[in-house]
């Protein structure tokens, strides 16, 4: 059997001597190489502009240089300061601040570093223009101390102190902290006051709203997607076509159609008062609120549920409802024991596409959600483009991303997400 | 394990077009005794499955009633007719393992568990698969798959099954094995079987009568020996076995037989079994095996061939000629061993007996 007895008989080997597997391996080297380098433009594509900017992303929501790169030997002074002490810091800490401040002002960086301290405690922006005016006067000879008092008293206050040297390391938990309505305060992480609470609200909200629009979204979209698939192919493609012609209309006016139809004197509530169904004072809110965000996003997103759900149902033979009737189930039965169960994975493909677009979801929200029926992603806007507090919304967008993954895990040991099918 | 097991079947002037332009079952009349194995053999799209369709409940007839048990089922729908199915495709549940798949009909019909379990071991070993219950139906074979169709088309004991061309997804080998199984099932449990194939094999290998569709018609019914001993015309006789064609005008009817001159002028004395008047055009049917080159006076018809081919089968000897004209003339000999003398191109004397050549509708 063996041609060559040299070798262990236990390693199969090539004529030549080399064992099998390192053949095969080099045999496929190449493949995989050629194979590596069609992929590569997708791949370099997609790490530039996709895979980079997250990362980035979620280095922002922790990611706190500009207080140590603004006040540098400030920073270093403060590392023998104890937080906790009731003293404040000595002459030598006021010294460093008057050095990098200065410097800091030179190069007008000092603004910027009060608008991110700002986010933590207000007045830290006027704080430091002020001191920044007025910085060019002071005396070179100190004591910095009284001078610094002197500008504005909130240097002579522990708080300010505390801020500084709770936001002096380059990396900060303070982004998350506030995105989950909490604070680092001098015993600990602690619950913001009351009325300061808004973003657990947002994203409970968030959760249940995409929630219930998936839920909205299977129940509309299963019949339709039952109808699309037992019709014969020429009716089921005409039906096709109103089911896709939402995406050919823009989105803003989709949207905006609805607040035609739903506002208060809208087409809906003029049509309920003209029929009697409900009186002239007392015409419905249907925009603006919480249910003009369910009703107008499940409109937008019902194609995303129908056409999985209609690729599954399309491959399931009628006979298997045929079988189990002739086996002496009722209509409902055979739906329900049958034919039911074996759609089980295009709900999950639609029920994932819808949840992952609505918790995402931001232009409809914004038009017709008003104030309490607006989503995280609104907030996360917010940040980026008004409040330019990147940090906060870059926590923000980690924490969704996260809720999305762990609702995932369980979406996996509920259902497993192998059981899901797009067609 | 009784007789009186199965139900009979009555088509009552039965007519069913789909598009109201064209009848796909054209006025079928057909009665089927309790027990029976009655099977419906035609070409593609000749009917039969719409046949079945209609007796399942799954599609209405356009015309005519039909009849189970001498009570009308037209309105009674599928799932209370008590009619077990065999599909092509098999159709078993793929999210239920196999002993869930044969339970369904057990539990739709209120039954106790310990009395579906007991009943699903039984089919299950009536089938062979005592130790598959627990599988999946994509884990088992096609030939398993199709043996838990059968199991669960049987395990609520009803009285007529129907099978639309259940075999027909199976390789050659497992296929005749099955038809033996089906059969056998059937004689066992007594219960009307009314099954669907376009394999003539399997129609004349299973079947207690055949009815042979074409064009919506039953072309003809009967037990499967006379299917091929007295085919009732020319399509019978061509769809069921191989048959020589040889067309011709009658000249002479005598009772049972006529005479009939071929195109080529040859006379040919044949049994009259579906002709006009004299002087109507006739096609005759002949059997490869029945002609034979050890000829002797006393045969009706002794006419010369040219052979064309010679091709060697084992068993038998299959001789391609030129007779009357036709050059597609096939003779069946029988391998007996001996050495005889025939080669391509010698021009020798064949001859058959009256009886065994029909003479039947033209056909173009
Ligand atoms: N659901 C249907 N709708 C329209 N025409 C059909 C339908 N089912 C069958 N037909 C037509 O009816 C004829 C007979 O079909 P069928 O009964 O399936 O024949 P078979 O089973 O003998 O092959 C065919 O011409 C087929 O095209
Ligand atoms: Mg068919």
């Amino acid at each position: 059997m063996n041609m060559h007895p040299q070798s262990d008989p236990q390693v199969l080997t090539t004529r030549d001597g080399t064992p099998l597997k390192v053949s095969l391996a080099k045999a496929l080297r190449r493949e995989k190489l050629r194979s590596l380098a069609l992929i590569a433009p997708l791949l370099i594509f997609i790490l530039v502009t996709f895979a980079a900017p997250i990362a980035d992303m979620l280095l922002r929501s922790v990611e706190n240089g500009i207080v140590e790169n603004t006040l540098p030997k400030t920073v270093n002074a403060l590392s023998g300061w104890d937080v906790t002490s009731s003293q404040l810091p000595g002459e030598p800490v006021y010294k460093a601040l008057y050095e990098d401040l200065k410097v800091a002002t030179a190069e007008k960086t000092h603004t910027r570093l009060g608008s991110r301290l700002n986010y933590e405690a207000s007045g830290m922006s006027s704080l430091f223009r002020k001191t920044g005016r007025r910085i060019k006067r002071m005396d070179e000879a100190g004591p910095f101390a009284e001078q610094f008092i002197d500008i504005d008293k909130d240097w002579g206050d522990l708080a300010t102190w505390r801020l500084l040297k709770r936001y002096s390391p380059k990396y900060t938990p303070g982004y998350f902290l506030n995105a989950a309505d909490a604070q680092l305060t001098a015993d600990g992480i602690a619950m913001k006051p009351e009325n300061e609470r808004i973003y657990l609200l947002l994203f409970a909200r968030t959760l249940f709203l995409s929630l219930t629009i998936t839920l909205c979204c299977l129940l509309l979209g299963y019949p339709i997607a039952f109808l699309l698939a037992s019709l014969p192919l020429r009716s089921a493609n005409l039906l096709m076509i109103l089911v896709l012609l939402p995406f050919w209309t823009s989105l803003l006016v989709r949207t905006s159609a609805w607040k035609v139809l739903l506002q208060q004197e809208g087409v809906i509530n003029d049509f309920l008062v003209w029929i009697g169904v409900i009186g002239d004072a007392s015409r419905l809110v249907m925009i603006n609120n919480k249910t003009g965000t369910i009703i107008a996003m499940t409109h937008i997103l019902l194609p995303f549920m129908i056409l999985p759900l209609f690729s599954v149902m399309k491959t399931i033979s009628p006979s298997y409802v045929r079988a189990a009737k002739s086996l002496g189930a009722t209509d409902w039965t055979a739906f329900w024991r049958v034919y039911f169960p074996q759609t089980v994975p295009g709900i999950g493909a639609g029920a994932i596409l819808v949840f992952i677009l609505a918790i995402g979801y931001y232009i409809t929200p914004e038009l017709v959600g008003g104030t309490d029926g607006i989503f995280i992603s609104n907030r996360i806007a917010y940040h980026i483009s008004s409040s330019l507090n990147w940090g906060l919304a870059a926590a923000l967008g980690v924490i969704l991303l996260g809720a999305v993954l762990l609702l995932f895990y369980v979406y996996d040991k509920i259902v497993g997400i192998d059981n899901v099918k797009l067609g | 394990m009784t007789e009186s097991r199965g139900a009979s079947v009555r088509y009552e002037n039965v007519q069913k077009s789909y598009d109201g332009e064209t009848l796909v079952v054209k006025n079928l009349n057909l009665d089927i005794p309790p027990g029976e194995f009655l099977t419906m053999l035609g070409p593609s799209g000749s009917g039969k499955t719409t046949c079945l369709m209609m007796l399942a409940g799954f599609e209405p007839a356009t015309h005519g009633e039909i009849f189970l048990n001498d009570k009308p089922i037209n309105n009674v729908p599928p799932h209370k007719r008590g009619i077990g199915m065999v599909f092509q495709n098999y159709a078993l549940f793929p999210h239920m393992s196999v002993a869930e798949n044969l339970a369904f009909p057990l539990q739709v019909r209120g039954m106790g568990k310990a009395e579906q379990e007991e009943k699903v071991t039984r089919a299950l070993e009536m089938v062979e698969l005592g130790s598959f219950g627990s599988r999946r139906p994509a884990q088992l074979s096609g030939g398993q798959q199709q043996r838990v169709a059968v199991a669960r088309a049987l395990v609520f004991e009803p009285e007529l099954v129907l099978m639309d061309e259940p075999l027909g997804a199976l390789d050659k080998q497992l296929r005749e094995q099955m038809q033996y199984e089906i059969k056998h099932i059937h004689e066992n449990i007594g219960v009307s079987i009314v099954y669907v194939t376009h394999d003539q094999t399997e129609a004349l290998t299973m079947s207690d009568r055949v009815a042979v569709f074409n064009d919506g018609i039953i072309q003809q019914l009967s037990e499967p020996d006379q299917l091929y001993e007295n085919p009732q015309n020319s399509f019978v006789a061509q769809f069921i076995g191989e048959n020589n064609k040889l067309s011709g005008t009658v000249v002479a009817v005598d009772g049972d037989t006529c005479d009939v001159k071929l195109d080529d002028g040859t006379m040919l004395k044949a049994e009259a079994v579906n002709i006009g008047a004299v002087g109507s055009r006739t096609t005759i049917s002949l059997r490869p095996e029945r002609v034979e080159f050890d000829t002797h006076e006393s045969m009706d018809n002794l006419i010369p061939g040219e052979i064309r081919e010679m091709i060697y089968l084992g068993d038998h000897i299959r001789v391609r000629m030129k007779v009357a004209g036709n050059d597609e003339f096939i003779v069946k000999v029988r391998n007996r061993g001996e050495k005889r003398d025939l080669r391509a191109g010698q021009t020798v004397e064949i001859g058959w007996a009256a009886g065994d050549c029909k003479a039947l509708d033209p056909v173009a």
